[in-house]
C-alpha cells in the first residue's frame, strides 16, 4: 500500500507540461488544443469542482420528486393506484420477486444515494486536500463514473410499461412526474461524475510545483 | 515513435487518471500497458483492431433497425392482444408526460448509440480499407468518446427484464424477435469495445493524415 507523502511518479504538470486526457498526447505548458486529436485540453480542469457540485446539487433536489411523487400510474378494471420508487420495490417483493426487488432498489435508490455520497467526499477530499487512500478514492471514483448508467434502469421499466400495458379498459399504466425527475437526476449526477478531474487525487502525492 | 519525430514530446504518454508521465513502448499485440499508479489502461493493441471494429460496427447497424422496427414485446390479457416495437412505443406517446420520456429512452437506446457507430465507422472504416482517414475524423472519433457514457442499450435490456416481471401478474407476455436483435446488439457492443485501443486509434489517425 501507499505511505503518505511518498512521492509518487513524474506528472505532466510537474514537468510543466499538459496532458490531453484523450489520447495521451504531452504538450508544452499553456497549450491549449491537442495537437494529435484536436480537442480542447488543460493541465487541470478549472472550474471541475464548482461544475461538479453544481451539477451534484441539481441531481440531489430531482431525486426528492423523484421519491415523493408517482412513478407509475397502474388502472385495472376494478382499481387505479399509484407506486412510488418504493412502493414498486416492495410490491415486486411481495410478490416473491426478490432477485428482481433487489435489483430495482439497488439501481434506484442505493446507487443515486451511494454517488451523492461518493461524489461529495471525492470533492471534498480534493478542496481540502487529503494525503491518504489514493489509491482506494480513485478506485472509488472509478466505480462512481461506472456504476451512474445502470440507475436508469427503472425509467426504462417505467417506459416499457407504459408502452406496452395500455390494454384500453382492462389494464393501463402511464408514467408519473417521477419517472421524468427520475430521469433527469440520474442524468446530472452522471455529469456531475464525469465533470471531476480524477488528476486532482493525485496531486497531493507530491507537493504541487 | 517514428526517429525522425520533430518532437520530444510525441513518445511520451500520460496517464488520463492521474496524469503520471511515461514513455511510449512497443507493446505486443494483445497485451496491455496499464498506469503503474492509478491501473488505467493505456495501450491495448489488438490485431486488425479496424477492420473488426468497422465490421462489429455494421453488424452493430443492421441490429439496430431490426431492434427498432420489429415487434420488441406482445402482451395478452383477458383476450386483448397488444404488441409493441420500440419505434411503435416512441410514436405512440408523443403527448402529455411521455413525451420527455419516449424522446430521453429514444435517445439513450437508439439516436445515440446510432450516432456513436456512425462517428466510429466514419472514423475507422476508412483506414480499415488502408486508406487516409477522412476530414473531420478526430472530431468524429471525440463524438464517439463523449456519447459512450450516454449509449445504455445494456442497461435498457435489464429494464425489459425487470419490465416483464412486473407485468407476468397482469398478463402474459411474449418476446418478439426485436429483443433478441437487442440481445445481439448489446453483446456486439461488448467485443467491439474489447477491439477498441484509444491511443492506437488516435496515433493512427494522427500518423495516416494526409
Amino acid at each position: 500500500m501507499e505511505i503518505a507523502g511518498k512521492p509518487g511518479p513524474l506528472t505532466a504538470r510537474a514537468a510543466g507540461l499538459v496532458a490531453c486526457r484523450r489520447c495521451g498526447r504531452v504538450h508544452p505548458g499553456g497549450a491549449q488544443i491537442c495537437q494529435r486529436c484536436g480537442g480542447p485540453i488543460s493541465s487541470r480542469e478549472i472550474k471541475s469542482l464548482q461544475r461538479v457540485w453544481a451539477w451534484l446539487f441539481a441531481g440531489m433536489i430531482l431525486y426528492i420528486p423523484a421519491n415523493i411523487y408517482p412513478m407509475l400510474l397502474t388502472s385495472t378494471l376494478v382499481s387505479k393506484r399509484e407506486s412510488t420508487i418504493i412502493g414498486g420495490v416492495i410490491d415486486l417483493a411481495h410478490h416473491g420477486s426478490y432477485g428482481v426487488a433487489l435489483i430495482v432498489f439497488v439501481a434506484s435508490v442505493m446507487i443515486p444515494i451511494g454517488k451523492f455520497i461518493a461524489i461529495s467526499y471525492l470533492a471534498l477530499s480534493v478542496q481540502w486536500p487529503i494525503r491518504q487512500h489514493s489509491h482506494l478514492r480513485h478506485r472509488l471514483y472509478e466505480v462512481t463514473d461506472f456504476i451512474g448508467r445502470w440507475s436508469m434502469i427503472d425509467v426504462f421499466v417505467v417506459a416499457i410499461l407504459s408502452s406496452l400495458v395500455q390494454l384500453d379498459t382492462v389494464a393501463t399504466i402511464n408514467p408519473g412526474i417521477a419517472a421524468v425527475s427520475f430521469a433527469l437526476s440520474v442524468a446530472f449526477t452522471m455529469l456531475s461524475a464525469q465533470s471531476f478531474d480524477s488528476r486532482t487525487i493525485w496531486d497531493s502525492d507530491r507537493p504541487a510545483e | 515513435m517514428e526517429p525522425d519525430d520533430p518532437d520530444p514530446l510525441s513518445p511520451l504518454i500520460a496517464c488520463p487518471g492521474c496524469d503520471a508521465l511515461y514513455r511510449v513502448v512497443d507493446v505486443p499485440d494483445n497485451a496491455r500497458a496499464r498506469c503503474n499508479r492509478c491501473g488505467a489502461v493505456l495501450i491495448t493493441p489488438r490485431p486488425g483492431a479496424f477492420a473488426r471494429i468497422t465490421a462489429l460496427s455494421l453488424a452493430a447497424v443492421v441490429l439496430m433497425v431490426a431492434a427498432v422496427f420489429f415487434p420488441f414485446l406482445a402482451l395478452d390479457a383477458a383476450g386483448l392482444h397488444n404488441f409493441a416495437s420500440v419505434f411503435d412505443a416512441v410514436r405512440a406517446f408523443s403527448s402529455g408526460l411521455m413525451l420527455p420520456l419516449s424522446v430521453a429512452v429514444a435517445g439513450l437506446i437508439v439516436l445515440i448509440p446510432l450516432a456513436r457507430l456512425a462517428a466510429i465507422l466514419y472514423t475507422l472504416a476508412p483506414m480499415a480499407l488502408g486508406r487516409a482517414p477522412l476530414v473531420h475524423a478526430r472530431a468524429a472519433f471525440r463524438l464517439a468518446e463523449a456519447l459512450k457514457p450516454w449509449s445504455m442499450a445494456e442497461v435498457f435490456i435489464v429494464g425489459v427484464a425487470v419490465a416483464l416481471i412486473k407485468v407476468s401478474g397482469l398478463a402474459t407476455v411474449s418476446l418478439g424477435p426485436a429483443f433478441w436483435a437487442f440481445v445481439g446488439l448489446v453483446l456486439v457492443t461488448v467485443l467491439q469495445d474489447n477491439f477498441m485501443c484509444r491511443y492506437s486509434i488516435w496515433k493512427s489517425l494522427e500518423n495516416r493524415a494526409p
